[in-house]
């Protein structure tokens, strides 16, 4: 089957960089499966799994915090602000964070509609690291 | 002269001075590996940045409402330095350099009439500084209990500019650190933050394909906003990278140095220690032989 280059980068390494045959980001606007030849596009990702299918097998599940992709023809490149196995996560993490996150958004309530909704996503972002981690 | 007792003691104590001078070299060289592998590890991010800022940057480019970060407040009157400096000493003239640099730009944009904001990143740049600009210190941040200093770190000093921005404290945000050349050599560099650079689309890039075929999810706009603050992190932690990277170089060459001249001075000083010794044998013998005489 046909593949497209991969590039999986987080700010203190790259993580991965081979063929895969399809891969499914979290995209901030609903899940988004790309096969080779996907149209050029540049997405802003929220907190869920991203899964990558190479020889028709789900080889990779990879939970990131959130981040950014670019989708071009033959390469998609993830700048994932921070990724975990999905096999390591670890519940109490994310219950850590969700915590974390509520009380941010709390003090963000007073504060302006961006600040809020950074809060809001990270809580999101949080929660979704939860449900990938009841779900391994 | 020097008494044998006292050339004893001094050389005992210049061998102890060098055993230290030697493990802190080591210890540097290990550190330095390890400093220069994750700053390795850190650039193709940083790289796919830049791509990505690329052609997002000409997308948004000339539009009137492009966000702050990017083009800068418009004015030029309040300049943000951020000078990254090493937590420690021992390491040659490593500090004094970066701060020697951020002081002559300092005292140049004063001349010029501009208002300047420190935001020190670093013990020791801190307390250089301080002693000179201690007035203009709008805060400090300190790495020193860090094990590893972590792209967290750097992006909470890029949120504290971001916020610094929103609150209109600075119009130009520059960095200031020791760029890592190599193990001997780190140059201090100034790099302008804030309004940034759209960094140029590269030829190959270019012909690949016009980017404005690309799609944006969700807008430009919105992307590029949540982009800009994640680059600045970017350059911060790339700093703070070099800069260790760059200081444990130094202070292996600086210890490597020290070593040796500790080996330097053990040797005259164990010619001295030898030559007093056979003077106070050949005193001895004519006092015992012209003794003898006198019988």
């Amino acid at each position: 089957m046909a593949t497209f280059q991969l590039e999986f980068v987080s700010p203190e390494k790259l993580l991965l960089s081979r063929p895969v045959e399809m891969a499914t980001l979290p995209a901030a606007e609903g899940e988004m499966g790309v096969l080779p030849g996907h149209s050029p596009m540049i997405v802003a990702l929220r907190g869920g799994v991203i899964t990558v299918r190479e020889d028709g097998k789900e080889t990779e599940r990879l939970f990131v915090a959130g981040g950014f992709a670019e989708v071009t023809p033959t390469r998609v490149t993830i700048l994932a602000d921070e990724a975990t196995p999905v096999a390591e996560l670890s519940k109490s993490d994310a219950a850590d964070r969700i915590a974390a996150a509520e009380a941010a958004l709390l003090e963000a309530q007073d504060l302006t509609p961006e600040k809020r909704e950074a809060a809001m996503a990270r809580l999101l972002s949080a929660k979704a690291m939860l449900d990938a981690a009841q779900a391994a | 002269m020097a008494s044998l007792k006292d050339l004893r003691l001094r050389i005992n104590s210049v061998k102890s001075t060098r055993k230290i001078t030697q493990a802190m070299k080591m210890v540097a060289a290990a550190k330095l590996r390890r400093a220069q592998q994750r700053a390795e590890a850190a650039r193709p991010y940083a790289e796919r940045m830049e791509r990505m800022l690329a052609s997002l940057g000409a997308a948004v480019a000339g539009q009137p409402d492009a966000p702050k970060l990017l083009v800068g407040t418009g004015a030029d009157n309040v300049h943000l330095m951020v000078v990254v400096s090493g937590e420690r000493g021992l390491a040659g003239a490593f500090n004094t350099n970066v701060g020697r640099f951020a002081r002559n730009r300092i005292r140049e944009l004063e001349s010029h009439g501009k208002t300047v904001k420190i935001l020190a990143v670093g013990r020791k740049g801190a307390t250089y500084l301080r002693r000179e600009f201690g007035s203009r210190f709008v805060g400090e941040i300190s790495f020193a209990s860090k094990k590893v200093v972590g792209f967290d770190d750097a992006a909470a000093v890029a949120a504290q500019v971001t916020e610094m921005l929103e609150d209109g404290a600075f119009d130009v945000c520059t960095l200031i650190y020791n760029r890592f050349k190599n193990v001997i050599s780190q140059i201090p560099t100034e790099q302008q933050l804030i309004p940034g650079a759209v960094p140029e689309q590269d030829e190959g890039e270019a012909h690949a394909g016009p980017q404005a075929l690309y799609e944006y999810e969700p807008a430009e706009d919105e992307i590029l906003a949540a982009l800009l603050p994640q680059n600045l992190a970017v350059q911060v932690y790339r700093a703070v990278l070099e800069t260790y990277a760059g200081f444990y170089g130094s202070q292996m060459t600086a210890m490597d140095n020290a070593t040796r001249n500790a080996g330097e001075m053990i040797n005259k000083l164990t010619i001295n220690y030898n030559r007093t010794r056979q003077a106070n044998i050949t005193k001895e013998l004519i006092e015992i032989i012209s003794g003898a005489e006198a019988v």
